[in-house]
């Protein structure tokens, strides 16, 4: 019963978004001023509906409805409630469903906030907002419904992916969703202005805070998904350049490049087009990246083949919303050239060169992400695209951007030079390069050519970032929130790219086979099997190692791998052990039983991968504090209201659900199985995750 | 001039969506899920029987008429599903239905067709998997048509239902003939889904 009201809540919410999209398309057109009048309460309306429905797709999950198919396709009584909650956004219908609710919080946001904007614009923002809506709510109905019965009803369900099972995956998805949706109000934003034919850059202004708050959520997002899958898969990567990753990392790309160009454009009325063209292309991107996971032409596989009209949807939705945004920009961008000249030595240049640079590294992200999808429609065979292609191009525009960023951030507007900054810089520059030889060289050892090189970048980076701060602290001046925040967030880039850096060069791995008893030197560091013993878990038994590492002789850690067979799905999974510190980790997994009391067992030594997730997570705050801070200036639109909605997880009827595969390259194979693949895997074909 | 060059854009997303409109057609899955076994000699196989006491199951049983050979299993949630549409075809008594109990407990799957029904004519048990490995099984539940001389005809992946069974097997097997004789049906290659929208 309360599935089914959900469903009507659905269908309910399918038409308010459908009023919200009219009323504020045609409303300003028209210039009917009840029909804009009605914008912000048919968005309100329909946030209330969609919540509804996500309420009781969760009320389902916790009463253990298994007569919903989706219920029964993944959950199961022998699940923790709280992953029962999780469930909800555990497969594709789920998901799509927490993608509409983040949607409609972020729109909600916008009606709050909507105050501080020209009523006419405000209105036109929400209506490409319900428009958006209008089609993801439609698609979930007609392709993707959640609320789909099982009758007869089994007696209990498949259960969760044990790989989604995890409390980082719990906020994952909703996180990488507020960044993911977020771009579509910098989108709607975009494609106001279009129709009106701004001429002035006052939309700009009023496009950054979501914009940054948006970007501030997908870092944390990727990041949190990175960290997730680091420990949960068990084999140390961090990093897969899988197509789910790169669906979310091109619109990070995209979108860091809009905030720099909105700068440009809000403070001194440039690139006005090229702005609108990102604004629209890191939504863009979010769709396609949408399309590709969800439609199964790259990825998961069976869901098209199971249903070939989601592909097909969801290509008419890109069609209808990009090629009619991109039309757009055709016809009004030539209107909104100016021609304001800067020097060569100018911010404005630099934030150009990085606009170019990030643009490129998003294309070199694109043609990895679809090169098989265009091999194989070439005929020319089937191509696999992993780190030997992404990594080496990413680096060519990356590098250069490094540089760049350390020195941009003190060129002066319009008149340019730096004067003031430019022996600081070089300076910092020698310190930065003295600070990077003795790590590369002193501390780390053997370094290939490029480590020099880019951790020279990164301590130049945190230095440079750390100018104008201490010049505001020497003068006791306060400094500006929007500064802090830049400074901030170029400091978390820096320390970004030394954590990648080091990982990346001085990371040892190596699969051993070893009886109770017998070690393994990794590096410095001496691990010592102990033996292991059987171990029960709440839905999983497990087989449990004890490795003892020690580091000249003193024990610095002892780990507790297991290789866990969960009872519904007979899927078994490698759950890693970490020692973790800040200067390293320490990882130990279990392989397979190679008989004769002897495990095969994988072991590495991580240094600084802390540094990885940490210096995303402090460019998200950097971000934060630029939006936040403007709040605290007065009356310029922020969103405000969306980090307290996205937020509350797990909490009832706001509890959002989302992403069916996660950022993550492991769960093409189990997740699809289950969302496509009627009946889902087979038990003890397992180890699919962990694989 | 300057129209032109904001016109980029739209012709870039143009292209990309020929590739992605050229990928969605020839999705590459497509072909790993076309079964390779439409056309082919179906895979020879003998499996000891569900119920303990009855000789084994193998492929000998398929020889000489139209089979439907579903691989299933007790804890699949799709597999409860079509068991319905299965008793029906058994009712229907067109072809006899051979199952292959994969990755299963032998009690679960005993007490599974008590309770249900049980629609097979014989349930090999391959709790490894070994046969459903021949079989290119993916996940459970498969449905393969065999015809008289042997060769696998058509693959369902996924519930089978009553549509599907009279537009992907019966029109397969042709009109019911007095005596059981039978049109042969040229071996089809078609997608799982293929009766989709």
């Amino acid at each position: 019963m309360v599935v089914e009201l959900g469903n009507y809540a659905l269908m309910l919410a399918l038409l308010l978004a459908g009023a919200q999209a009219f009323f504020g398309l045609a409303g300003p057109a028209f210039k009917r001023d009840r029909w804009v009048a009605a914008v912000p309460s048919a968005a309100c309306g329909q946030f209330v509906f969609v919540a509804l429905a996500v309420g009781a797709l969760i009320h389902a999950f916790v009463t253990n409805d298994f007569s919903v198919r989706y219920v029964a396709e993944n959950s199961n009584t022998a699940l923790p409630l709280f992953y029962r909650i999780t469930a909800m956004w555990g497969a594709h219908e789920g998901s799509m469903l927490l993608w509409i609710l983040v949607l409609s919080l972020w729109t909600l946001a916008v009606v709050v906030r909507s105050r501080y904007l020209p009523r006419e614009f405000a209105a036109r923002v929400l209506g490409v907002l319900g428009l958006l809506s209008f089609g993801f709510v439609l698609f979930t109905l007609a392709t993707s419904s959640p609320f789909g019965r099982l009758i007869p009803s089994p007696a209990d369900g498949n259960s969760l992916n044990p790989v989604l099972q995890d409390p980082a995956f719990a906020i994952h998805p909703p996180i990488l969703y507020a960044g993911y949706v977020g771009f579509s109000v910098s989108f709607a934003f975009a494609c106001a202005a279009m129709i009106e034919g701004r001429r002035d850059q006052l939309w700009a202004r009023w496009m950054r805070p979501w914009t940054v708050s948006a970007w501030a959520f997908l870092a944390c997002g990727i990041a949190l998904g990175s960290w997730w899958a680091y420990y949960e898969l068990g084999w140390g990567g961090y990093w897969f350049w899988d197509p789910v990753e790169n669906a979310s990392f091109m619109p990070w790309l995209v979108g860091t490049a809009l905030i720099h160009s909105l700068a440009v454009t809000e403070k001194r009325g440039l690139f006005k087009s090229w702005t609108l063209l990102l604004a629209v292309s890191a939504f863009s991107l979010s769709l396609l990246g949408t399309f590709l996971v969800r439609s199964g032409v790259l990825v998961s596989v069976h869901s098209f083949a199971a249903d070939p009209t989601r592909g097909v949807y969801i290509l008419v939705l890109l069609c209808v919303m990009i090629g009619g945004a991109l039309t757009m920009y055709a016809l009004r961008a030539p209107a909104m050239q100016s021609n304001a000249g800067f020097n060569l030595l100018s911010r404005e240049s630099f934030l150009l060169f990085n606009n170019i640079l990030l643009t490129i590294a998003a294309a070199v992200v694109l043609a990895g992400t679809l090169a098989p999808l265009i091999s194989q429609t070439l005929h020319l065979g089937t191509l696999s695209v992993g780190a030997p292609y992404f990594n080496p191009s990413f680096l060519v525009p990356v590098l250069p951007l490094l540089a760049l960023a350390a020195i941009g951030m003190h060129a002066r507007w319009k008149r340019g030079g730096l004067t003031e900054a430019r022996r600081s810089l070089l300076w910092l520059l020698g310190i930065a390069l003295i600070v990077a030889l003795v790590l590369a060289f002193g501390v780390y050892g053997h370094p290939m050519p490029l480590v020099p090189v880019a951790a020279t970048f990164g301590v130049w980076i945190i230095l440079s970032a750390l100018i104008e701060p201490i010049n505001h602290l020497r003068r006791r001046t306060r400094l500006p929130w929007s500064v802090a925040g830049m400074c901030v967030a170029h400091i978390g880039l820096g320390v970004l790219v030394l954590g990648l850096t080091f990982v990346n060069s001085n990371s040892i791995e190596r699969d051993v086979a070893l009886k109770p008893g017998q070690s393994a030197q990794i590096g410095a560091y001496r691990f010592h099997y102990g033996g292991g013993q059987k171990v029960v878990g709440p839905n999983y038994d497990a087989f449990r190692g004890t490795v003892t590492v020690t580091h000249d002789g003193r024990q610095v850690a002892l780990l507790h791998p297991e290789r866990r067979q969960y009872w519904v799905q007979g899927t078994i999974q490698t759950k890693a052990a970490i020692a973790a510190s800040p200067q390293r980790d320490l990882l130990a997994a279990m392989g397979q039983n190679v008989g004769a009391g002897a495990w095969s067992m994988r072991f590495q030594y991580r240094p600084l991968i802390r540094l990885v997730w940490f210096g995303a997570l402090i460019m998200a705050l950097g971000g934060m504090l630029c939006v936040f801070g403007r709040r605290q200036r007065g009356p310029v639109p922020v969103a405000a209201a969306v980090p307290s909605g996205t937020v509350p997880l797990g909490t009832g009827a706001t509890a959002a659900g989302a992403l069916a595969a996660p950022t993550l390259s492991v769960p093409s194979a189990p997740t699809a199985m289950h969302s496509v693949m009627p009946g889902g895997g087979p038990p003890g074909t397992g180890g699919k995750g962990a694989a | 001039m300057k129209l032109k060059r904001s016109l980029l854009p739209l012709a870039g997303f143009a292209l990309l969506l020929v590739v992605l409109i050229v990928g969605l057609v020839h999705s590459p899955e497509k072909d790993i899920i076309a079964s390779p076994l439409i056309g082919k000699a179906a895979p020879q196989f003998t499996l000891p029987n569900l119920f303990a006491g009855k000789g084994p199951v193998s492929s000998a049983a398929l020889a000489g008429h139209w089979s439907l050979v579903n691989v299933w299993g007790s804890w699949c949630v799709s597999c409860r599903e079509e068991h319905t549409t299965l008793l029906m075809i058994k009712q229907q008594g067109r072809v006899p239905i051979i199952g292959i109990d994969w990755n299963d407990d032998d009690a679960d799957a005993m007490q599974w067709l008590q309770r249900l029904g049980d629609p097979y004519q014989q349930v090999g048990k391959d709790p490894d998997g070994h046969v459903a490995v021949d079989w290119g099984v993916y996940g459970a539940p498969e449905s393969f048509l065999v015809n008289p001389q042997g060769m696998v005809v058509y693959k369902q992946i996924g519930a089978m239902t009553p549509q599907i069974w009279q537009s992907e097997f019966l029109a397969r097997i042709g009109p019911a003939a007095p005596g059981g004789a039978t049109s042969a049906a040229a071996p089809v290659v078609s997608t799982a889904a293929g009766s989709g929208t």
